[in-house]
């Protein structure tokens, strides 16, 4: 069967459903380089105007603004937020991240995940990208499956160092694209 | 008027029509919602995920649960909801209804709600009939509802939020997605809902569609080709797919049988499905005693819908007497408002427009 | 089997009473209370019914009751709804061809 290609080359979230380089810098959800070296912080790959504000509802610090016009996208303030991950399992799309890239021994990337069966902690898998490539192995690190995360479970990857903005999604098998029943 | 006939009928126990039940019942009405589904909740008793919207559309919550949230309120503030009873026609303002699919009953309510939703559209293909090929609809009903997989790798047509939802609800159940081929050049949903799917490894192939299926006895195969900007196949891109279903999300149209029935008044908005029947901004169609609410008022959301169905339900109470004025000026603004907000940004202004067209429409109609 | 007893969101399959129906002449399993087409589907059984003419397959197609592409013949009825109907203890099914009721 043939692979079907894909016409991706940065042409970004409208025409590919994956964030350009471009798009995914001006999402006010994204926190600084500098922030980002500090340590667990939230990523908020956000980049439309859509209805939506439980992210800025549910983050205990308010470190996640949208005001009043609800079709605002989330800024990020980098400075209040802890990188606790409770906003990993609100978001109705799925689009936030917390990403760690304090270490030289890796980069930590906690992520959602509603498939079956969940990893566990220890398990080697394969980590992909925006795009559903395999880019590196990752670490299971760990599983929250906390019901007040509502069966999103939250898990964590280690990665290697430099991979923590780009993983963003596991797999388990080799040439299966998720870790979902057969 | 005998003891079964309410103040006000709902046809429909989607969200828009339990919205509006619960709205007119909290203002003193005595409502009944007729659902042809053995389950109330429309469309939500399918939707695994997460809603957006604010908190007043249960936004974080996930669409089952809205579901029974909303079906909770309404038995609790006493709204009976007759379940397997189609509303199968209106005669003259009689709505007659086959209660549990068997006994016909017909009730000439004050006020009428339809509620009704939309069906999604079929496009056709050579190999469309074969088994394997259903509406994106028929997949999430029977893997949601029904816990059935309904097939082992699908080609999706369509990249709306439908095509790509469908698409990430599959995968939870099992099933493999191939591809998501979309005829327009850009994905047609939200981004974050393509993300989820990109992320997971399923292309999504803009200004491509189905070729033909083939198969013996079921879909074996898929073939689909690119097209170019004004919907000709392009030669020699044919690509096979080994696929055993296909589902199709190419879009919905309002389900407004009993609307034309009624009398409505119709106009067609591209924007919002196609044809619908005009309504004025608590939901009034141009039939008196007739209100609109939901899919079948144009094809957006559960939120908007939620709205329009507390609109239709304040406004049906209202005409009869049932709602002080001052509130009933405070909640039209408060809904107005909330739809107003709902129907932002890139993809509500459309719909704003769209519907601003509608209102319109039934202003002229009306004067 | 087609049946998804382990769900990431929806949970374990409840466990549900068996309800034996007869489908083409063979004994199958249903779950009390689910449509027709779902106990088919769960076996693998796509098609309902041939078309009059063509002798074509047809089965599942909308899935709620409107377009009528899935009609089976039960207890001797014809053209019954299989996605929207719910098994019986003891129904008998046929996939049919056509749908002219006999007179």
């Amino acid at each position: 069967m043939t692979k079907l290609q894909t016409d991706n080359e940065c042409k970004g979230l409208r025409r590919t459903g994956i964030l350009s380089c471009e798009e995914l810098a001006s999402c006010p959800g994204i926190p600084s380089e500098e922030r980002l070296r500090e340590g667990p912080v939230a990523v908020i790959e956000c980049g439309e105007e859509i209805p939506c504000d439980p992210c800025e509802a549910n983050c205990p610090r308010g470190a996640i603004h949208i005001g009043d016009v609800i079709t605002s996208r989330p800024y990020l303030d980098g400075d209040s937020c802890v990188g606790c991950a409770l906003c990993v399992s609100h978001c109705p799309g799925l689009a936030i991240f917390v990403v760690d890239l304090r270490r030289e021994e890796g980069d930590k990337v906690t992520l959602p995940c509603e498939f079956l069966p969940l990893p566990k902690p220890g398990e080697i898998v394969h980590g992909m990208n925006r795009e559903g490539e395999i880019v590196c192995d990752a670490q299971i690190v760990k599983v929250d499956t906390n019901t007040h995360n509502d069966r999103t479970a939250v898990v964590t990857l280690l990665v290697p160092k430099g991979y923590g903005m780009e993983v963003r999604f596991f797999c388990e098998d080799e040439g299966k694209n998720d870790g979902e029943q057969g | 008027m005998n003891a079964e006939t309410p103040d006000i009928l709902v046809v429909g126990a989607g969200p828009a029509g339990l919205a509006a039940a619960i709205e007119a019942s909290e203002h003193g009405a005595s409502v009944t919602v007729a659902d042809e589904n053995a389950k109330p909740g429309g469309q939500l008793l399918k939707q695994t995920h997460r809603f957006f919207g604010s908190e007043r559309h249960y936004a974080g919550t996930r669409g089952i649960d809205i579901g029974t949230k909303l079906v909770h309120k309404a038995n609790d503030i006493g709204v009976k909801i007759l379940l397997d009873t189609p509303v199968v026609g209106i005669f003259d303002g009689l709505v007659a209804m086959a209660v549990k699919q068997r006994r016909l009953l017909a009730m000439h309510p004050q006020r009428t709600i339809l509620a009704t939703g939309a069906a999604e559209n079929a496009i056709s293909f050579p190999g469309w009939t074969l088994p394997g090929v259903m509406t994106a609809g028929a997949a999430q009903t029977f893997v949601n509802v029904h816990r059935v997989r309904v097939g082992e790798r699908v080609v999706i047509v369509g990249s709306g939020n439908v095509g790509l939802i469908v698409a990430y609800q599959l995968r939870q159940a099992g099933s493999d997605v191939a591809a998501i081929v979309e005829a327009m050049p850009n994905i047609g949903g939200w981004g974050v809902h393509a993300a989820k799917i990109r992320r997971m490894g399923i292309p999504i192939l803009p200004q491509h569609t189905i070729k033909e299926t083939r198969g013996d006895g079921r879909v074996e195969q898929v073939v689909i080709h690119q097209i170019d900007k004004r919907f000709r196949p392009v030669p020699g891109t044919e690509t096979v797919i080994e696929a055993d279903t296909v589902c199709l999300a190419a879009g919905m149209s309002p389900r407004s049988r009993l609307a034309e029935m009624a009398g409505c008044a119709f106009v067609n908005v591209p924007e919002l499905g196609g044809r619908m029947p005009v309504h004025n901004v608590v939901m009034q169609t141009s039939v008196s005693g007739f209100y609109s609410a939901g899919d079948i008022a144009g094809i957006e959301e559960a939120s908007t819908a939620i709205e329009e169905g507390k609109l239709a339900g304040l406004g049906a109470a209202f005409s009869l007497g049932r709602v002080e004025q001052t509130v009933y000026k405070e909640r039209l603004m408060a809904y107005t408002e909330a739809l107003d907000e709902l129907r932002c940004g890139p993809f509500g202004k459309e719909r704003k427009q769209a519907k601003d067209r509608v209102v319109k429409r039934y202003d002229e109609i009306a004067n | 089997m087609r049946r998804i007893h382990e769900h990431p969101i929806l949970g374990t399959l409840k466990d549900a009473e068996e309800c034996t129906i007869v489908v083409d002449s063979k004994l199958m399993l249903a779950r009390a209370g689910e449509p027709i087409l779902a106990a088919l589907l769960a076996h693998g059984v796509y098609a309902t019914r041939l078309t009059e003419k063509l002798r074509e397959p047809r089965g599942l197609f909308c899935g709620i009751g409107l377009c009528t592409d899935c009609l089976v013949t039960v207890n001797g009825v014809q053209n019954v709804r299989s996605c929207i109907t719910p098994v019986e203890e003891g129904m008998v099914i046929e996939t049919q061809t056509g749908g002219k009721r006999e007179r």
